[in-house]
């Protein structure tokens, strides 16, 4: 029957058309982007966070705050760069130690995108899957929202009671011994490990922790740092304030999509007494850096191409 | 190679055993008869937390109270004093009992009293107790005191040891005088090595009893702060009973964290617990806090919000190996016990 108005017409065929055909598409465009997420995170995702939270509940709670429901929304958005957009290639994660574990790696990239990178590595392309644990400044931890999502997704307060109480509860810890200095570097220094600390080694001695080097290829080119500017560093009471010149220009704000490269290196046990000189320790320490800058050269050796 | 660490923690524990052992073998046997039967003085006996003491304690040995409170339900073999620990009149008690023990939980903690009081009675008089126990040789002193003193900050480590020090009355100056009477029983400890003297450190008690977190998860809403859910510890005040118990055992000597079941965020205790919880932005709390308590219209001072904002945790490993304490409360009943009755 044809409808006297066109008003109603109109309401006719969006009843009775457009309404299916909207449905449909809406339909269509969930079921691909639930397909899109499945691509990213991989079909079992769901059971390796049950696999995580089962861990957690055995312990009554990870008395951190880590919470795997939480974290699993932060990995589905870092899988997006570890999948599409850094197309990370990770060797060596089979000889990845079980139990605590500590994970050394250089710094680098301007951003700590790194660290989210071997984060989603070990969660995606391990199994069974872990959480990587890392210490993040004290004063994150008085911000309101900031504090309880690092919390909620693993990150603790750095302090050094910390780092050994998750060690002691046979969880994966990230170090960056090269900290500022190396995350920082300008371009004309990349690939070249600043100085090391010497804290992770001694706590991996007073622990009995393996130490797995790891080489990151790929973050020292995703910001081109032309120096770091120091008298901008003292007015704006930063620790660095390095140049790219990338960031002034809008909508050029996200990293330049080179190809990541992890390359993870064999467990290495050190003993000793974590109390001994600096000196014993640095010795120590250089092995690891040592292995750490081999594992870089065997990468950009490997290497063809910076973004493929 | 080294030993793989499990047997490391096993090792640990086994000295420790030791240790403890050795410290009885070094008593003299007539001590250890007096500190296992002689009776017991638990001040503060007509709060909560005193009277379930008691009524643990007074089956098998003599309980002697005192507290300026009366304590008129209280079991027929319990003796009690009504009286101020200021008052020389406490002396003549320790001077006429062979006193096993001094349980001392008659500290104050209403903020709403008077700095002048709070100081005098808490200071003050732990004081005078300090000096009755030395000059009658009571061999065993416990002090309850609290986790709360080492402060909620946003640079704590997670779990605190008992050498943390007490950064408590930082930010809370009102804290001051509790911060006092622990170090007082600390410097007694080092001086007076006759007297076995335990200071005990528990998370939030939660209970019957009416103090901070116990009256907070008892509002009917709860407010928080917005952006901030810190890991929080509670443990039921019948496991600090518990604590307080073996604390009196000879050979027990030192500080000890008390800690309850596995910590967790505020926002799911709130939810366990069934409130409504609203969040406030800080700022705000903290002013309209601060308003309220200036009208006398609220029991929290504003320097209590940053325990909910904070994390301000204690490690209770030396008291499970050492103490051999152990929560025996789960998670589910020590929040629901805020809301049981007066005997419930």
């Amino acid at each position: 029957m044809r409808k006297r108005f066109a008003l109603s017409r109109l309401a006719d065929v969006a009843a009775n058309d457009m309404l299916p055909r909207a449905q449909r598409l809406l339909l269509g465009a969930r079921q691909s982007l639930a397909d899109y997420g499945r691509e990213l995170v991989g079909e079992d995702f769901e059971e390796r966070t049950r696999l995580l939270r089962q861990r957690y509940e055995r312990q009554g709670g990870d008395p951190f705050g880590l919470d795997p429901e939480t974290a699993k929304y932060l990995i589905i958005a870092c899988s997006f760069f570890h999948r599409k957009y850094f197309r990370t290639e990770v060797h060596g994660l089979e000889t990845l130690p079980e139990g605590r574990v500590l994970i050394v790696a250089n710094h680098s990239g301007q951003l700590p995108l790194d660290g989210a990178i071997i984060g989603s590595a070990l969660f995606l392309d391990l199994h069974p899957p872990r959480i990587i644990r890392a210490m993040v400044e004290k004063w994150a931890h008085s911000l309101p929202f900031v504090s309880t999502f690092f919390s909620r997704v693993g990150q603790v307060v750095g302090v050094p009671e910390n780092a050994r109480r998750l060690l002691e509860l046979e969880e994966t810890l990230l170090v960056f011994p090269e900290g500022t200095r190396g995350i920082s570097k300008p371009f004309n220094q990349r690939y070249q490990l600043s100085e090391f600390g010497l804290g992770f080694m001694r706590l991996a001695i007073e622990t009995n922790t393996p130490i797995v080097p790891v080489g990151v290829i790929g973050a020292e080119e995703q910001y081109i740092n032309l120096g770091n500017v120091q008298w901008m560093a003292r007015a704006l009471k930063m620790p660095v304030f390095p140049l790219v010149p990338q960031w002034f220009i809008p909508g050029a704000q996200l990293p330049l999509p080179t190809k990541y490269r992890l390359y993870f290196g064999e467990p290495m046990r050190f003993d000793g007494d974590a109390d001994d000189d600096d000196a014993v320790i640095e010795e120590k320490v250089w092995v690891v850096r040592q292995t750490i800058q081999s594992l870089l050269h065997r990468g950009l050796r490997e290497r063809k191409s910076i973004f493929f | 190679m080294q030993e793989p660490p499990d047997n490391d923690d096993e090792r640990r524990q086994r000295d420790r055993r030791q240790q403890a052992r050795r410290a009885i073998d070094h008593l003299p046997v007539d001590v250890i008869e007096r500190i296992e039967t002689g009776p017991v003085m638990i001040t503060g006996i007509v709060g909560r937390l005193g009277r379930r003491l008691a009524r643990q304690l007074h089956r098998s040995r003599a309980v002697i109270g005192l507290d300026r409170r009366p304590f008129p339900d209280r079991p027929k073999d319990i003796e009690h004093h009504e009286i101020d620990i200021r008052r020389n009149k406490a002396k003549d008690i320790f001077r006429s009992k062979r006193l096993a023990a001094l349980v001392h939980l008659g500290t104050m903690h209403d903020p709403t009293r008077t700095a002048e009081e709070q100081q005098t009675w808490n200071v003050l008089g732990f004081q005078k107790l300090l000096e009755y126990v030395r000059l009658y040789d009571v061999p065993k002193l416990v002090l309850l005191s609290s986790a709360s003193l080492y402060g909620a900050r946003p640079d704590n480590a997670q779990f605190l040891g008992e050498d943390a020090p007490l950064l408590g009355a930082g930010a809370f100056s009102e804290m001051r005088h509790l911060v006092e009477v622990d170090m007082l029983a600390q410097s007694f400890f080092w001086k007076h090595p006759k007297t076995e003297t335990v200071i005990l450190r528990p998370a939030h008690i939660l209970g019957t009893v009416h103090n901070a977190p116990s009256n907070y998860l008892r509002l009917r809403v709860v407010p928080t702060l917005l952006g901030y859910d810190p890991m929080v510890q509670v443990v039921h005040q019948d496991d600090v009973v518990r604590a307080i118990q073996l604390a009196l055992r000879p050979g027990v000597r030192g500080i000890f964290n008390i800690a309850g079941p596995p910590a967790l965020p505020l926002s799911r205790g709130l939810r366990m617990l069934g409130r409504k919880s609203v969040p406030l932005p800080y700022p705000l709390a903290k002013a309209g806090i601060d308003r309220l308590w200036r009208a006398k219209m609220t029991g929290f001072p504003a320097p209590e919000l940053d325990f909910i904002r904070y994390v301000c945790m204690a490690d209770d490993r030396r008291a499970r190996e050492q103490l051999g304490y152990q929560p025996q409360i789960d998670l589910e009943h020590t929040l629901a016990s805020v809301d049981e009755g007066e005997w419930g």
